[in-house]
This record gives C-alpha cells, sequence and structure tokens, in this order.
C-alpha cells in the first residue's frame, strides 16, 4: 500500500515549510523511521522521517518549494509496488539514470575530483552524533576516507577556534538579510509583547546545597553524563510546574488550555539565533535522564540537526544566561506558552545566614508571566516552591530512581 | 585437564553416545574392521559387533540412502563420508531426502542422522582436496557443524547425535592430530552458538574449523605489536549464529572473515553481507574476506601451499585494515 509522506506540523503555529533537501532519492529504499529529507520551518531545519517502509517512489514537492502543512511531499510504496494517483499527480518519472560505475573497492586510488566525501559508515554516525561538520575532518583512509578516527581527532581538537574576544557577526556598516529564524524571531518576540501582558517575579535562591549535591553526583559520573546547573533549574521547574499547572497552560480566546503534560522548552543560543528545543515530561524524569536529554537536544540544535519531535509543543520555557556571567535578566514569554524563567549566574555573594554575614552561592531568577493567565500571588508561589526546591535540593532526587543504565536512551537504531 | 587430539575427541563422543543409547550405530566405509580412514573408530568393531558397526559398500548414495531410512524407522545413524569430496555423490540424498524429508512428511518423519565427513587437503590433488561446506549450509533443513577444537568437536558430536534434526558435521583431516583440553566426563555444546576464542579491541577475525588456528596464530603474532584480534569461531555454520559477530564488530568497527573454502558464495559472502546490512554503521573499513586460491588445487607441494591463507597473510591483511 502507498504511504504519503507529509509537510509535517512542528509547532502551533507553523502553517507551511519549505523542503530544503531530499536526503533520499527516487527509487531508494527507505525504512520506517529512516530519515528522508530536510525541511527548513521559521524555527529550524528539521529532518522528516519516513512513515512506513518501502521505496522512496515518487518527490512530489522538490527541493527550495515551499508549501502549507498537510501537503503530500512524496509517496513510498511496498516493494514491487506501483504509485498510485496522489493528490498532486504528476507524470510517473523516468527511472533515474544509471550511476557510473563506482571504482571497486579497495583499488586505494584518490577520489576523483568532485566525488562526494568519503566516509566510514562508524565515522559519518559518530560526526551526525557530535554535530560534527564531516566536510571539515581530513580524512586518512584510503583515498582519502575519513575514517573513526578521523572523527575522533576532530571531536578532540573542538570546534575551529575563534579569535579571543571578537564576538562574531555581520561586518559594521553591512546590510544583513534576516534569514528565517531571525524573522520568526522578531515576529513572535512582537506578537508576544503586544498580546500578552507580561509581569515579572524575581526570586534569589542560595545555591550552596545544589551546588553540593551537584558536586557529588558529578564526582561519581564520567564527564559526559555531568550535570548542569541548569540541568537542576530545569528539573527543578519542571516539578513545580507539576504542582502548580496554572503557569502549564496557555490562553486561548475565552478560555485557558490546561496543558496535560510539563513540556520544558530549553532556550538555545546558536551563531545567527535562537531555538528552544524541548525535553518531554520533565516533571517525570529524573535528574539524569533530563541532563542527558538536555545535552542531546542542544548538541542537536547546534548541529541544525534537530529531529521534528524536537520541536514545538512547549508548555513552559527555561532560558538561561549564567554562562555570560549575567546576573539577571527579563525574558519574553514564548507564546503560547504562560511563562518564561530567565536565569542568571550562580555567584559568591555576602548573604545574611542566621544573623551573620556569610558567603554563599547565590543565584537570581525572574520568572515573566502571562496576566491574562495567572496573577502575582500564583507567581510567587511558584517561584517560592521553585526556590525551596533549589535550596533543599534532595527533593530532586527522592522522588524518582534513577533507571537502570541504557534505558531509555536508545536512539532507536538496532 | 586432559590433553587430547581431535581424534580422541571426536571417538570419545562416539562411544559414549554409543553406550548411552542402544539406538546410535555407525556406518561407512572401513569403519569398522580396519577402524575408520582417519582411525576414529579403531576398536569399536570388537567392543559393539558388526551390527552396530557397519561396513558398506563405497557407495555413498546408499550409504546415507540407508542411514535415512534407519533414521526414519527410529534409530539414530552416525554416517561416515570418507571426505568431504564423495559427498557430492551423496548428494541427491543429502540435498532432497536428508535436509526435507521432516517438513514434507508434515514431521511425522523425523531423520536424528549425523553424517561425519572429513574435509582437508595434503597432496590429494584437485578432486581429493575441497572444502565445500558453505554447499551444505546452503540447504535449509540442515545443521552444518564445523568444529576447530577438540573441546567443541566431542560437545558438539554429542549434541548433534542427540539432535532429533539431521547434521553435517564437516571435521577436518588436518586437525585429526591436533591437541586440546578436553574434560573428563559428560558435557554436551549447543548446535548454533558461536565462540570468541580471543578477546580483542582492533579487529574482529570470523572464522572456523582449521583456519581458527591459523587466524588464532597470527593474532598472536599481532598482539606483540599491540594490535589485538577478536578472534571468532563460528563453530556452526547453519544456522549462523551473528550476536557475538555483531557485538564485536561494534567493538572493533573491522571485520575479516577467515575461510578455507573458495570465497565466491561462500561463508564469508554470507557474512559480510549481514555484517554489512546488520551492522552497517558500526564499520570503519570495508568488511574483509580471505579464502583458497580458486583454481582447481594443484598436486604439487609447493603449490598447494600457496593455495591458503596462512598466518603471516592474515597478520599482513589485519595490518591493512588498521593501517
Amino acid at each position: 500500500m502507498a504511504t504519503n509522506v507529509i509537510m509535517p506540523s512542528l509547532g502551533f503555529d507553523m502553517t507551511e515549510g519549505r523542503l530544503a533537501r531530499w536526503l533520499k532519492n527516487e527509487g531508494d529504499p527507505v525504512g520506517k523511521g529512516q530519515e528522508i529529507a530536510e525541511i527548513e520551518t521559521e524555527k529550524a531545519t528539521v529532518e522528516i522521517e519516513a512513515p512506513a517502509q518501502g521505496i522512496l517512489a515518487q518527490i512530489i514537492v522538490h527541493a527550495g518549494e515551499t508549501v502549507p502543512v498537510g501537503t503530500v511531499i512524496a509517496v513510498i510504496v511496498g516493494t514491487g509496488e506501483k504509485v498510485e494517483a496522489v493528490s498532486a499527480p504528476a507524470p510517473p518519472p523516468p527511472a533515474p539514470p544509471a550511476q557510473a560505475p563506482a571504482p571497486e573497492a579497495g583499488d586505494g586510488g584518490a577520489a576523483p575530483p568532485g566525488a562526494r566525501v568519503r566516509v566510514s559508515p562508524v565515522a559519518r554516525k559518530m560526526a551526525e552524533d557530535a554535530g560534527l561538520d564531516l566536510s571539515r575532518v581530513k580524512g586518512t583512509g584510503p583515498g582519502g576516507r575519513v575514517l573513526e578516527r578521523d572523527v575522533q581527532a576532530a571531536i578532540a581538537a573542538g570546534p575551529a577556534p575563534t579569535p579571543p574576544g571578537v564576538p562574531s557577526g555581520p561586518a559594521p556598516g553591512a546590510t544583513v538579510p534576516l534569514n528565517r529564524m531571525r524573522k520568526a524571531i522578531a515576529r513572535r518576540m512582537t506578537e508576544s509583547k503586544a498580546a500578552a501582558p507580561h509581569f515579572y517575579v524575581t526570586v534569589e535562591i542560595n545555591m550552596d546545597d545544589a551546588m553540593k549535591v551537584r558536586e557529588q553526583l558529578n564526582a561519581l559520573a564520567p564527564e559526559t553524563e555531568r550535570i548542569s546547573v541548569n540541568d537542576l533549574v530545569v528539573a527543578a521547574a519542571a516539578r513545580t510546574l507539576a504542582r502548580f499547572p496554572v503557569l502549564n497552560a496557555s490562553y486561548r480566546e475565552e478560555n485557558l488550555e490546561m496543558h496535560p503534560r510539563v513540556d520544558i522548552g530549553i532556550a538555545v543560543a546558536l551563531e545567527d539565533g535562537l531555538i528552544p528545543p524541548v525535553l518531554r515530561d520533565a516533571d517525570k524524569k529524573p535528574l539524569r535522564r533530563i541532563a542527558a536529554e538536555s545535552r542531546a537536544l542542544t548538541e542537536r540544535a547546534r548541529a541544525n540537526k534537530l529531529r521534528s519531535d524536537d520541536l514545538g509543543g512547549g508548555t513552559f520555557t527555561v532560558s538561561n544566561l549564567g554562562m555570560f556571567d549575567v546576573d539577571e535578566f527579563i525574558a519574553i514569554i514564548n507564546p503560547p506558552e504562560a511563562a518564561i524563567l530567565a536565569v542568571g549566574a550562580v555567584t559568591l555573594r555576602p548573604v545574611a545566614v542566621l544573623g551573620e554575614v556569610r558567603i554563599a552561592s547565590m543565584m537570581k531568577a525572574t520568572l515573566s508571566v502571562d496576566h491574562r493567565v495567572a496573577d502575582g500571588a500564583q507567581a510567587g508561589r511558584f517561584v517560592q516552591e521553585f526556590k525551596k526546591l533549589l535550596e533543599n535540593p534532595v527533593n530532586l532526587l527522592a522522588d524518582q530512581a534513577d533507571p537502570p543504565p541504557g534505558t531509555g536512551q536508545k536512539d532507536g537504531r538496532e | 585437564m586432559a590433553q587430547k587430539t581431535y581424534r580422541d575427541a571426536v571417538r570419545e563422543a562416539l562411544r559414549e553416545e554409543m553406550l548411552r543409547d542402544k539406538c546410535v550405530l555407525i556406518m561407512g566405509e572401513e569403519v569398522g574392521v580396519w577402524g575408520g580412514t582417519y582411525a576414529v573408530t579403531r576398536g569399536f568393531y570388537d567392543e559393539f559387533g558388526g551390527r552396530r558397526i557397519l561396513d558398506t559398500p563405497i557407495a555413498e548414495e546408499a550409504i546415507v540412502g540407508t542411514a535415512v531410512g534407519a533414521a526414519m524407522g527410529g534409530l539414530r545413524p552416525v554416517a561416515e563420508l570418507m571426505t568431504i569430496n564423495f559427498s557430492l555423490v551423496a548428494m541427491d540424498q543429502i540435498v532432497n531426502n536428508v535436509a526435507k524429508i521432516h517438513a514434507m512428511f508434515g514431521s511425522q518423519a523425523r531423520v536424528p542422522l549425523v553424517i561425519r565427513v572429513p574435509a582437508g587437503w595434503g597432496q590429494l590433488a584437485a578432486t581429493h582436496s575441497q572444502s565445500l561446506e558453505a554447499w551444505f549450509a546452503h540447504v535449509p533443513g540442515l545443521l552444518v557443524v564445523m568444529p576447530a577444537t577438540p573441546y567443541d568437536a566431542k560437545g558438539l558430536l554429542k549434541a548433534a547425535i542427540r539432535s532429533d534434526n539431521p547434521v553435517m558435521f564437516i571435521e577436518h583431516a588436518r586437525l585429526y592430530g591436533v591437541k586440546g583440553e578436553v574434560p573428563d566426563g559428560e558435557y554436551t555444546l549447543p548446535i548454533g552458538v558461536s565462540d570468541i576464542k580471543r578477546p580483542g579491541r582492533d579487529v574482529t577475525i570470523v572464522s572456523y574449523s582449521r583456519m581458527l588456528h591459523v587466524a588464532l596464530g597470527a593474532a598472536e603474532e599481532l598482539a606483540k605489536t599491540g594490535i589485538e584480534c577478536e578472534v571468532i569461531d563460528l563453530r556452526t555454520l547453519r544456522p549462523l549464529d551473528m550476536a557475538r559477530v555483531y557485538a564485536s564488530v561494534e567493538k572493533t568497527h573491522r571485520a575479516l572473515i577467515v575461510e578455507e573454502d573458495w570465497m565466491t558464495c561462500g561463508m564469508g559472502a554470507e557474512i559480510a553481507a549481514r555484517i554489512g546490512r546488520d551492522r552497517f554503521d558500526s564499520l570503519d573499513v570495508p568488511v574483509e574476506r580471505m579464502g583458497q586460491v580458486e583454481v582447481p588445487m594443484p598436486y604439487a607441494k609447493n603449490l598447494e601451499e600457496l593455495m591458503f591463507p596462512d598466518e603471516k597473510s592474515v597478520a599482513q591483511k589485519v595490518r591493512e585494515m588498521v593501517a
């Protein structure tokens, strides 16, 4: 049976998407869940997965075209089947021309000019997982093939260095056309500020115990599984939301839509914009899982490799500028969410503890709230609970047991 | 643990099973009075008598056909073919009867039959030096076992005799004198389970039968230069147990299959295809194969020695794969 591939909706407000690139050609076999195309939305470039196994029989929407959500963009048929009529019929394409025979494997010759970069499968997968651009990796294998060791070396070397102190950005005096992401940020933030009456509550949190807990957890964890301050913040915010569902809501005309799940958007700064990939069911996940997923989301966001289900449908956002030594800031709500939490750096400050001045690790967080959804007292109770959780961080660990290692973090490949 | 030869291990398995189960009998050319072409059944005729140790005419099709009938009738015959080259004469019985009767009679008939047959070479020239195990591994309905060590040979032969399915049990003429540890007392090994004979992290070498020893020798040599090979012994060629191979390739990202047979349409081709399909994302270099030069075997000793992978050529191939 033929299966239509449609332009997916990646969020509450997505109406159309641009087909950026096909990753498969007509006639290619595809597995269910395999990435077959990249589409560009206002927010990001995401990969679409094949909804069924079979042959990519017909591409209807070609690279570069923009179509409304729901449009059939391709048809997948079972092996041996013919393409049935689809909503946007096109003459069946001729069979793809036979490709020039590839050079014998193992001939050891250099890749001919213009040939695609030769990459071993494990190197390709490793680079993908690390968000590494393979075109910048020099291959040391036969014919310049990029091998596992080359990718390992590139990852170890870290990103290409930028001169210290020089912020990246367009040259002074230039006029830079807005990319889709910039346009989307401009439109959505303006809409948010215009439509949602914001009010703000700020709280200062003693992070001494939270930092201690984090230190203890990280002392026993490998480098790659460390827990960040932001993971603690996300965990505390999600658990607080579960207790105060009024802020886990959206204002609709005449109604409040109460969201059944706590899906936290984590604002990730990119070279040319900002994106909030979503950590699903964050209130139900143990801290280590939150850390692992958050790390994976951030890496995919920076590599422009977010999947369609990484985006959209968030119910609350956490934005953290602590790494830039920002003490505190005020964020604009990401509509249609009801609130956003802006988190500053953890800094050592003198504070009064039991009548004495002591030095403590302090962090400020400011909650921006849509006043149509909630009022000051509700916001106050929210930040009070949030503060209580972070100041008594054992509670972040007590409610769920970590699942056994290896569960819940499969990437779906077998 | 006692050191025993491969020959003694096979003999022990046969003798123990004959003592354990009166339905087990042995038939073949020179298995009785002469004691077996490779002396595996020496003494059996005196111990068990002519009703259970049957010398047959030189007619392999008849040997296997008779054994099939005996098996269908409730006995557990072990038919010995003098070498795998002569199994070609019995191919119709093996492929069309041994492998299929169980299915074609809707399980009303069973063929609990073991065909013991040595592969191997040694100045026997083109028609008597073949491997051919892939021919049998090709056929659904057969179990194909090809052990490399005395321990495996004994445990697997006992399991084969007890199996209700027909088993091609392929020995190797040049392994009969190889010694290894074989525990005293009863044990069997599961058919269809491969074995890691040497753990390593750099390259996976998949092998079986005599070539396992070549692979282990190469691995030993390579270890001196810091290259650690994981050597996997398939032990059973049908059904293929790929789980250990896959786990190993996930670790090493490199696979080399070493077989004694010709490579075209051989075991290595099958294993390479499965790795390529199921562990594509684990590979760092193409899957490599080594096997016999694809010409009829020459008689001359110096030429014969050039026909097979040896420790040196396997080690060289591994070095290329990690280069």
